[in-house]
């Protein structure tokens, strides 16, 4: 095993940097830097010097030993100051010992799954967490990180070994004193995984939305106000977290974090018949993008006259704009009714997601799947009274399938539940 | 003083003895079983009977691949049941009670008919070691036995320690000798020991139980039998008793557990959960105010019963207490105290999946010593060990059956890859392809790859070769008949009117389709005989599990290929936790499925060693 380190905080001038070596020679490594090293989980002020003995830095060097560490190996943590010249230099000074080399992306955290400080939905978890900017990831991400999933996992589980139990006794304990019917209570606990597991499916689209971000298009005819109305949001005072140019360049996202959510608006073109090729284009796209969006806003120009615009869109907000000239409905050029449109969104989609769905990544809805599929056989097959054998069969398959989300399954399992409550043996 | 030269010597004439001396003739090399008594080769020590759920999977494996125990419990079965009848056929367990000396008899009557088998009375003392491998044996009296493998079964004979209350002595079962020289050789092996018990309950005399007042239990009116070659029962059929504990039973033993030597702090060893003492079942299911009793005669002229459920390690003053407090045994006569025995067994992680002992080569285990309970289960360890002894004599590669090929497999890799905690026994639920290993399809999965191995004689080559043929011509007729739902509405089974023409077999598969039920549409079933017809109804009604779990198997087969090399250097693998490291280091799994069971075993850990597989074969390429 190797030893690795890497630069865990954002290159760049700042006022700390930490630099985390982990693996059997960290400590190693360390004290050739930095002379003695503290005691095990507890820190110390030292001069880094390098092999000539110049010195580097001063910085604090906090001790891990295995396997009271992140990566579950000895790990060293350097505070430096967040020098560039300061990070290069330490950095070349860790390498020069031999001892170690550079960290790969995600290798500190392969290394935690591997020793099993962390399980594979935490691994999800963590780094969702890396990646959350709003309130509402943070929080989703945490409950993954801190193994909301796991417990899931368990509690499901519990309940399939439990009704797994109940099945094998009948088959392999036939002729000892096994309760013979147990058919009301296998069925219920059958159902009530696969109720959990449909909580969790039906929350699915709210959960992954709120982690990957909603986007909400903002539709009309030309000259509704789209624009004044994107540029009084990205004006507000919410937090804009990016400004990314439009895939097409018709189409412009302003980025904002609504009450704990992650929202992206779309500005784009005016919807309407046009002679113009690129135009025609524009519009088609634009149409495109609205109808995948997760919400619509529908901006009415308060000034024009007759019929309302048709958008030939699912619309789920409609507003009249420019307020400022007519008296009445929303002005993104006076922010009159904005606030109403920015709550109205976030209650529209804040109600898409569901508390307590931990299931955020694709992974997990096609393994809730596959587990629900084996469930739905085997009640199927408990309900027109098929053999306890092909029950067992379908309730194996699943309880796999929900343990493919973290660990394994295994037989001793379902013995150790069996002998925990019946009186097996003559 | 020098013997002659065997290529095998068995050493001990228990069930894993027997099987193991018998297989290791079969598969052609110069077999010696070296036992104490001659006498006691095939003794039951533990209850009169063999088959059960899982068990009797067992018993039809070893059938199947030419072995004995099959057909000593059929010469010597005098109640057949078997067990699940009215469950999937996948599910069902043969089961005998047999009388003990017809079932010693027959299976050194077995031994005898063998050639290239002798039996040699006397104590091993010792093992003879040449250059890091197994030589010989040397007796007590000095002479030496020289050898090229040796299978060792020696069942609970190292350190067993018998507990009756507090009393205490010395021997493997009631009245024999323990091997203490042998155990020391052991000792200077190091390997790694454990330590385990069982009980068993008082002896009762017949003559002396009220068999009027109670419930009997009669055998199945069809009895199953255990071999494929044998037919119907060979002596008369008998019933066993059923009684029950009560309150008073239950107050005298609650009264008295100070005094058992379980709870009285003198035994260490770890009993099985499935076969708890009376003692343990007054404590742990205080809630229950009964437990069933089967007494079971030891045999037709026998005046011993065996009283099934109530094992123990009280003191024989208060095994008399609670015995007369049953209804039925108010008066019964004690033969024989109940007692519970301590051993040793050496942890099965440290032998390889032919159960050979890498520390020593050359010796081979099998049975109670492995750490499992039950005659089956020790007769199948017996049995491969026998085959792999004799096939390392004759300088040919070991024989290792799979988790998808036969309860056998799943056994032994339970024992080598996970180890054991408790004494094990072999359950329908550990085989996780359940629905293809069933009892009813020993032969077709395993006679003609025993056939392969030399294990088969001619009898039973034409047998089953007769019967697979039936087989072949049956199922061609069923698939060849086809018919539309409106013709099979028209015999009366309720069928869905899709359209979909469905052959005979598909017909079979619907659960409550019978044979009788399809015979006005193909009346060539009635020509069949039953016991084709039989299993070609329970081939259809599994078919579609059966096609799937040959799949999952397939890709457990591609992870069966991928040998780990003995040499692979675990320490220098990056990533993997130490925790798994020594584990992977000291069960030495033969192949990446293997290493896939280990407890604890991640698929990214599994990554791990396939790439470093795969580095090393490139450095070496």
């Amino acid at each position: 095993m190797q030893t690795i380190f890497a630069l865990a905080t954002a290159r760049g001038k700042s006022g700390v940097a930490v630099l985390r070596i982990s693996g059997p020679e960290a400590h190693e490594v360390a004290r050739r830097l930095s002379g003695d090293l503290p005691g095990p989980g507890r820190f110390a002020l030292r001069a880094l010097r390098d092999a000539a003995g110049a010195v580097l830095d001063e910085a604090l060097v906090l001790r891990f030993d295995a396997p009271r560490s992140f990566t579950g190996e000895d790990t060293v943590e350097l505070q430096t100051h967040g020098s560039i010249a300061v990070i290069r230099a330490v950095e070349a000074a860790i390498a020069a010992t031999g001892l170690a080399r550079m960290a790969e992306p995600g290798e500190f955290t392969r290394r935690a799954l591997l020793n099993g400080n962390l399980d594979l939905a935490q691994v999800e978890g963590l780094s969702d967490l890396i990646a959350a900017e709003t309130e509402g990831q943070r929080r989703q991400a945490q409950s993954l990180f801190t193994g909301a999933m796991r417990d899931f996992v368990e509690d499901t589980r519990r309940d399939l070994l439990r009704a797994a139990a109940l099945i094998e006794a009948t088959i392999d304990f036939a002729d000892e004193e096994v309760p013979v019917d147990v058919s009301p209570e296998v069925g219920a606990l059958i159902n009530g995984v696969i109720a959990a597991i449909d909580g969790q499916l039906s929350g699915f689209d709210g959960a992954e939305k709120l982690r990957a971000g909603f986007e909400v298009a903002i539709v009309g005819p030309p000259n509704a106000g789209k624009s004044t109305l994107l540029n009084r949001i990205a004006g507000r005072e919410i937090a804009i977290t990016s400004e990314i140019a439009g895939t097409t360049r018709d189409i412009l996202e302003v980025r904002v974090d609504l009450q704990g959510l992650p929202v992206t608006f779309l500005d784009m073109a005016g919807l309407r018949e046009s002679e113009d090729r690129l135009e025609q284009i524009g519009v088609a796209r634009a149409r495109e993008r609205a109808a995948a969006a997760d919400l619509r806003i529908l901006l009415q120009d308060g000034t024009a006259q007759g019929a309302p615009f048709e958008p030939g869109l699912e619309i789920d907000l409609t507003y009249r704009t420019k307020a400022d000239l007519t008296g009445e409905g929303v002005s993104g050029l006076t922010g009159d009714g904005v606030d109403r449109i920015l709550s109205d969104v976030a209650d529209r989609l804040a109600g898409r997601v569901t508390e307590g769905t931990v299931a955020s990544h694709d992974r997990h809805r096609q393994a809730m799947q596959t587990a629900r599929g084996a469930l739905e056989l085997a009640e199927r097959a408990f309900t027109a009274g098929e053999g306890a054998e092909i029950i067992a069969y379908h309730l194996r398959d699943g309880l796999a399938a929900l343990d493919s989300l973290i660990g394994r399954v295994d037989v001793e399992a379902v013995l150790g539940e069996i002998f925990a409550q019946f009186c097996i043996g003559k | 003083m020098k013997h002659e030269r065997f290529d095998v010597i068995v050493i001990g004439g228990g069930h894993a003895g027997a099987e193991a001396a018998h297989a290791a003739a079969r598969a052609g090399a110069r077999t010696a079983l070296v036992t104490m008594e001659r006498a006691k080769i095939g003794v039951m020590s533990c209850n009169p009977a063999i088959g059960g759920l899982g068990k009797g999977h067992l018993v039809r494996e070893i059938d199947a691949m030419g072995g004995i125990m099959g057909l000593a419990a059929d010469r010597s079965g005098i109640q057949f049941r078997l067990l699940n009848r009215r469950k999937g056929p996948a599910v069902r367990g043969p089961r005998t009670q047999s009388d003990r000396a017809l079932y010693r008899a027959a299976i050194q009557d077995l031994l005898a008919d063998q050639p290239n088998l002798s039996i040699i009375e006397g104590e091993v003392a010792d093992l003879i070691v040449e250059g890091g491998r197994i030589a010989g044996v040397r007796l007590a009296d000095d002479s030496e036995l020289p050898t090229v493998a040796v299978v060792l079964t020696t069942g609970t004979f190292l350190r067993g320690v018998i507990h009756i209350g507090d009393r205490r002595m010395d021997g493997g079962r009631m009245g024999d000798r323990p091997s203490q020289r042998l155990a020391q050789r052991l000792d200077a092996l190091a390997l790694p020991l454990g330590r385990l018990k069982t009980g068993t309950p008082p002896r009762l005399r017949s003559s002396s139980i009220a068999w009027d007042g109670l419930e009997m239990q009669p055998g199945d009116d069809d009895p199953t039998l255990f071999s494929f070659l044998s037919r119907a029962p060979s002596v008369r059929q008998i019933s066993c008793g059923i009684t029950h504990t009560n309150a008073k039973t239950h107050e005298i033993i609650a009264a008295n557990l100070s005094r058992s030597a379980m709870y009285g702090g003198h035994i260490e060893g770890v009993g099985p959960r499935y076969c708890p003492s009376i003692e343990d079942k007054v404590v742990r299911f205080a809630d229950k105010s009964s437990h069933q009793i089967f007494l079971e005669p030891e045999g037709l002229d026998s005046d011993v019963v065996y009283p099934n459920g109530i094992s123990t390690s009280l003191p024989e003053d208060v095994q008399a207490d609670y015995v007369h407090s049953i209804a039925g045994l108010e008066q019964a006569e004690i033969l024989q105290p109940g007692y519970a025995i301590e051993y040793d067994y050496v942890d099965p992680q440290a032998l390889d999946a032919s159960l050979e002992l890498p520390a020593l080569r050359g010796l081979f285990l099998a049975g109670q010593i492995n750490g499992t309970t039950g005659y089956e289960e020790a007769a199948a360890q017996g049995l491969m060990a026998g085959l792999n002894a004799a096939r390392q004599a004759r300088g040919e590669g070991p024989v290792i059956l799979g988790r998808s090929d036969a309860y056998i497999g799943v056994l032994i890799d339970d024992l080598v890859t996970r180890g054991v905690s408790e004494p094990y026994r072999m359950f329908t639920s550990r085989a996780e392809y359940r629905l293809t290993l069933r009892a009813d399809n020993a032969d077709q999965r395993l006679t003609a790859l025993a056939d392969g191995l030399g294990l088969i004689d001619e009898t039973r080559r034409a047998a089953f070769g007769e019967k697979m043929e039936r087989l072949a011509a049956g199922r061609t007729v069923l698939e060849n008949a086809r018919f539309t739902p409106r013709e099979v509405a028209e015999t009366g089974i309720t069928i869905n009117q899709d359209g979909q023409r469905r052959n005979g077999m598909e017909l079979l598969a619907f659960p409550d389709v019978t044979p009788t039920d399809l015979a006005p549409l193909i009346p060539e079933l009635d020509e069949m005989q039953p016991e084709i017809r039989e299993q070609l109804a329970i081939e259809a009604l599994y078919k579609t599990y059966v096609d799937r779990q040959s799949r999952d198997a397939e890709a457990l087969r591609r992870d069966e290929n991928q040998v780990i090399p003995d040499a692979l250097a675990y320490g220098e693998i990056g990533g993997l936790s130490n925790e798994l490291r020594g584990k992977l280091e000291r069960i030495r799994p033969r192949t990446l499925a293997q290493a896939g069971r280990i407890d604890g075993m991640t698929p990214a850990a599994l990554a791990l060693i396939l790439t470093r597989i795969r580095q090393d074969e490139r450095r070496r390429a």
